[in-house]
């Protein structure tokens, strides 16, 4: 349990999604103007993270991998060529599936949401959670926890964002660094803040 | 011929698919701490963003518009895994380093918003031009910033010392904090600043404009 625990913690400050590896960047600087969007948009990024991650495992380690073909018979065949549009297709898939589940069943999150659910497809944090569960080799349960985290870390980052913005709107910013050029420059400042969990080793 | 060379050329600084556009981001900040790395990553981008320009607009009247998105990601994708391979095969260490972001070119937002926005609508020739041009324009900014990162950073360029480092007996104090993640967000951000105080007309409106203050000194005293 404690390692889980720590995983977690691990995957929402220490490997921040965004401040440390710099992934989602697009969305993460165009959906971060208002409050409001950044949080749908990170409790999207949330469940889709949560999803998909524990499912591109499955098929990692009982299709992909070198031998996993074992239980059909093959267990000599390699896929893991295939991995990386196996994955993106999965997440296309997930994606529209809950697109679908969430306007039959649950309306009100559905229009909450909006357009951002599809944008989620290719958000680089989603595919790179996907690769980074591949590349460190974790158990299905690992997956279910770093989904899980890295998709509430990344959340947080954006609502933080959201919010430093939405301030930073009445400042007097010289011209040339106005929208883009000052949002960059935050986003580093606050990847700076983020760093100073680096040192916490568990 | 000049619309050819227009497009080859305007992505580059006129229309700069990081600094205008805001695509792409995502790897151009964690593969710029060495040249090394930062050039294979370059080469790579424009072999698929070129190519798969290329291919989405020959195929472009036969596409039903419902599906185009997926026939895209597949075309990008598999292009991806082709790099993917090769860099294992041929440049094994530097595709270690690259780690997760070679896969990652398939979401960068660049060769998709490229394909949907530019290949659809336009003959191959012109696509793949188009496509070649937008990767180089991401390649002056991950070249630029990583230069900066790798010179101060670490005292050379592309593994070759250049500034003597104080490790090695020599006069140079490395910036540590070139090689962290905050310092690309620093670097994109002046390269944006840099480059709107050059061409005016990439300036942002100003969303809220604060009014002059209008008492004078001596009323405010």
């Amino acid at each position: 349990m404690e390692h889980f625990i720590s995983l977690f913690i691990r995957s929402v400050f220490i490997e921040n999604m965004a401040l440390a590896f710099f992934l989602g960047m697009c969305t993460f600087l165009a959906i971060s103007k208002k409050i409001q969007a950044a949080i749908g948009l990170g409790i999207a990024v949330i469940v889709v993270l949560t999803l998909t991650v524990p499912v591109n495992n499955l098929i990692y380690n009982y299709l992909l991998r070198d031998g996993a073909l074992a239980w059909a018979g093959y267990p000599d065949v390699d896929l893991s060529f295939l991995g990386l549009l196996s994955y993106i297709g999965v997440i296309a898939a997930i994606v529209q599936i809950m697109e679908m589940f969430l306007d039959k069943f649950v309306p009100a999150l559905y229009s909450a949401l909006g357009v951002f659910l599809p944008l989620i497809t290719v958000n680089c944090a989603i595919m790179g959670g996907s690769l980074f569960m591949v590349e460190r080799d974790y158990t299905f349960a690992e997956s279910v926890v770093y989904g899980a985290g890295a998709g509430t870390g990344w959340a947080l980052a954006i609502a933080a964002l959201a919010g430093i913005r939405e301030k930073l709107k009445y400042s007097d910013v010289p011209e040339g660094l106005r929208g883009l050029g000052i949002t960059f420059i935050t986003v580093g400042l606050m990847s700076l803040g983020f760093m100073s969990f680096g040192g916490i080793d568990l | 011929m000049a619309t050819l060379k227009e497009a080859l050329t305007s992505p580059v600084f006129k229309n700069n698919p990081i600094a205008l556009q805001i695509l792409g981001i995502c790897s151009a900040l964690a593969v710029t701490s060495s040249l090394k790395v930062t050039l294979v990553m370059c080469i790579s981008v424009i072999l698929v963003t070129g190519f798969s320009n290329l291919a989405v607009s020959a195929i472009r009247n036969h596409i039903p518009s419902s599906i185009r998105i997926i026939v895209q990601m597949v075309i990008i994708a598999s292009l991806v895994i082709v790099v993917d391979q090769l860099l294992k095969a041929y440049a094994f260490a530097i595709s270690k380093q690259l780690s997760v972001f070679v896969g990652l070119i398939i979401t960068n937002c660049i060769v998709m918003g490229r394909a949907e926005g530019f290949a659809m609508k336009n003959p191959p020739l012109a696509s793949f031009i188009d496509g070649i041009g937008n990767g180089l324009g991401y390649s002056v900014v991950l070249f630029s910033v990583g230069f900066v990162r790798e010179l101060l950073g670490s005292g050379s360029l592309f593994g070759i010392d250049v500034l003597p480092t104080i490790n090695d007996g020599g006069w140079y104090v490395p910036n540590g904090l070139l090689l962290l993640p905050p310092s690309a967000f620093f670097l994109i951000g002046i390269f944006i600043w840099i480059l709107r105080a050059v061409q005016k007309d990439q300036v942002e409106k100003e969303e809220f404009k604060i009014t002059k203050n209008t008492r004078s000194v001596k009323e405010a005293f």
